[in-house]
């Protein structure tokens, strides 16, 4: 990470990155919508945006694989930077001060805690919804009933807690303002990189300055 | 089929009410098979292609009687042949059960269908598919205890025995039942089919049937397919006819709490953001932290 960006920011993500960042955000959209339609009767109407019913079934599972597939990209990229760390157990005995805004000058890397727990739990996600989502696909697999049933409630389960984890996800995108602009045109401010993840930030600026 | 004359009690996947001014005061209507009638001629498979205009592919033998080899989308009816040695009076019984939808009180398979009006109970408890609403997801093969319901290569829409709701409607019994020649299948009200049924139990105790009974499983609220079995201690023996059929465990979580309390979750997430927002704000980088980073990188090596 070394890339020299304008004066006054830090590139963070590359371009094929932030391509396959938005694969997965859209694949997970369109899947939460689907899914939702089909969990409970009052979401039903959401069938109407992927053309019925009968569409909404036979595009959920693709999608869910296309979804699968391009996390696990995105996660070759960046899971080393998702071990958890002695610093980590700081910034989580911190998280009143996080919430209120008052994080100042907490030892942090590319990424906080937070986004680490969240990643592992996506990853938890990512590797059930697959598991059960198959064994659920009649068209294609035939398990025996009481797999199946066992898988739909799981699966049901699992979807319940990934879209609270990109709730979470995205609501952290919102509130930490500059953040999105790392997921849109791949930099941040240094004032940004250095507020909120001060190790990262000494890391990649040490040895490239002018 | 809508509503016709039948008035529709429950309807997958709707949360009010469904028409029901019209009940079913006759009484609830049920078939009995009385599998110690059954010669095993099937007739009633063959009145049920005919009156449904089903015609499956012709397969081959797989060395039982049992033909085709299982229920499918073209065959709502199949006679299950069981070879049974009795070990107490050392005979060897040819049980005979005529497999097909159960019409339980509490279905299964309506309750996990997720698509609403795709599986409806009338009044008079005859559970219908209504395929025009199918997604072909196959749900209510998950949900049914029974393992009836079968998905059509050809639409993937899911099919099953309609207890002929189309006769029964406009005051007929169900093709099985009008043609069956030794009169082991017979359709009425519940009620007298319960009569029906104690009168044949008595019987076939007498003539040492000591365990015959009635199998009417309480477990999904009863069925309006009931049948007369001689051995009713040991419903196993007609080719897996479950003991205590229910609705699984895993279902019951999945289309009963799991959905207030998945949406609820989600809603509680997103209105903990929100109010997070309201009180907190945004966390910015502010001049001074821009400051901070230019004088650090001013001072780095
Ligand atoms: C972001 C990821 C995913 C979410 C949020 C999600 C969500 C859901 C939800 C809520 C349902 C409805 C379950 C219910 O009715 O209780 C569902 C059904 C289903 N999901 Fe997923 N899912 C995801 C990924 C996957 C994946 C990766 C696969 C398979 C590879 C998959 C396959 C299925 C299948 C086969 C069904 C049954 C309905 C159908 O056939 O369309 N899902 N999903
Ligand atoms: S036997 Fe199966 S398909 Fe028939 S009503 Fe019961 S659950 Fe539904």
């Amino acid at each position: 990470m070394t890339e020299a960006g304008k004066s006054g920011e830090i590139v963070r993500y590359s371009y094929a990155t932030r391509v396959n960042h938005w694969i997965v955000a859209i694949c997970f959209i369109l899947l939460a919508l689907s899914g939702l339609a089909l969990f409970h009767p009052a979401l039903f109407w959401l069938t109407q945006l992927f053309g019925g019913g009968p569409w909404t079934r036979i595009l959920h599972p693709f999608v869910g694989i296309v979804w699968a597939i391009a996390f696990v990209l995105l996660a070759a990229k960046v899971w080393r930077d998702n071990f958890l760390n002695s610093t980590d157990r700081q910034w989580l005995g911190h998280i009143r001060e996080v919430l209120d805004n008052r994080d100042d000058g907490l030892p942090v890397g590319k990424y906080n805690a937070g986004q680490k727990l969240l990643f592992w739990l996506i990853v938890l996600c990512l590797l059930g919804l697959v598991a059960t989502g198959l064994c659920m696909w009649r068209a294609y697999f035939a398990l025996p009933v009481d797999i199946v049933r066992i898988a739909s409630m799981l699966h049901a389960a699992f979807a319940t807690v990934l879209i609270c984890a990109i709730v979470v996800h995205i609501y952290a995108a919102i509130w930490v303002k500059g953040s999105v602009r790392a997921m849109t045109r791949g930099t941040v401010s240094d004032g940004w990189a250095w507020k909120h993840h001060r190790l990262w930030f000494r890391d990649v600026t040490r040895g490239q300055q002018k | 089929m809508s509503l016709q004359s039948l008035d529709i009690i429950r309807r997958s996947a709707t949360t009010t009410p469904s028409p029901q001014a019209r009940g079913a005061h006759a009484g609830e209507v049920a078939k009995l098979i009385d599998v110690s009638k059954c010669i095993g001629c099937k007739a009633c498979q063959v009145a049920c292609m005919e009156w449904n205009d089903l015609r499956d592919e012709v397969g081959s033998c797989t060395g039982s009687y049992t033909n085709p080899p299982d229920l499918s989308s073209e065959s709502w009816t199949l006679m299950r042949f069981a070879e049974y040695e009795n070990p107490d009076s050392g005979n060897l019984e040819w049980l005979i059960r005529k497999d097909g939808c159960m019409h339980c009180a509490d279905p299964g398979c309506l309750k996990a269908c997720p698509s609403p009006g795709a599986i409806v109970q009338y009044a008079n408890g005859i559970v219908d598919f209504h395929e025009e609403n199918c997604i072909g997801c196959g749900y209510c093969i998950t949900g049914c205890p029974f393992n009836v319901p079968r998905i059509s290569k050809k639409d993937s829409k899911a099919y099953k025995c309609t207890l002929c709701s189309d006769r029964v409607a406009v005051g007929l019994e169900p093709a099985c039942v009008k043609t069956c020649p030794t009169g082991a299948i017979v359709f009425g009200s519940k009620d007298d089919m319960k009569q029906h049924a104690a009168e044949r139990i008595e019987d076939l105790k007498s003539r040492g049937f000591e365990h015959a009974g009635l199998y009417d499983p309480a477990g999904v609220g009863g069925t309006h397919v009931m049948y007369v079995l001689h051995h009713a201690d040991k419903p196993e023996l007609y080719s897996d006819l479950p003991a205590n059929p229910t609705i699984s465990a895993a279902v019951g979580v999945w289309k009963g709490i799991a959905k207030p309390l998945g949406l609820l979750a989600m809603a509680a997430t997103a209105a903990f953001g929100f109010l997070h927002y309201l009180r907190r704000g945004p966390s910015e980088v502010d001049k001074a932290d821009e400051e901070a980073a230019r004088r650090e990188l001013e001072n780095t090596p």
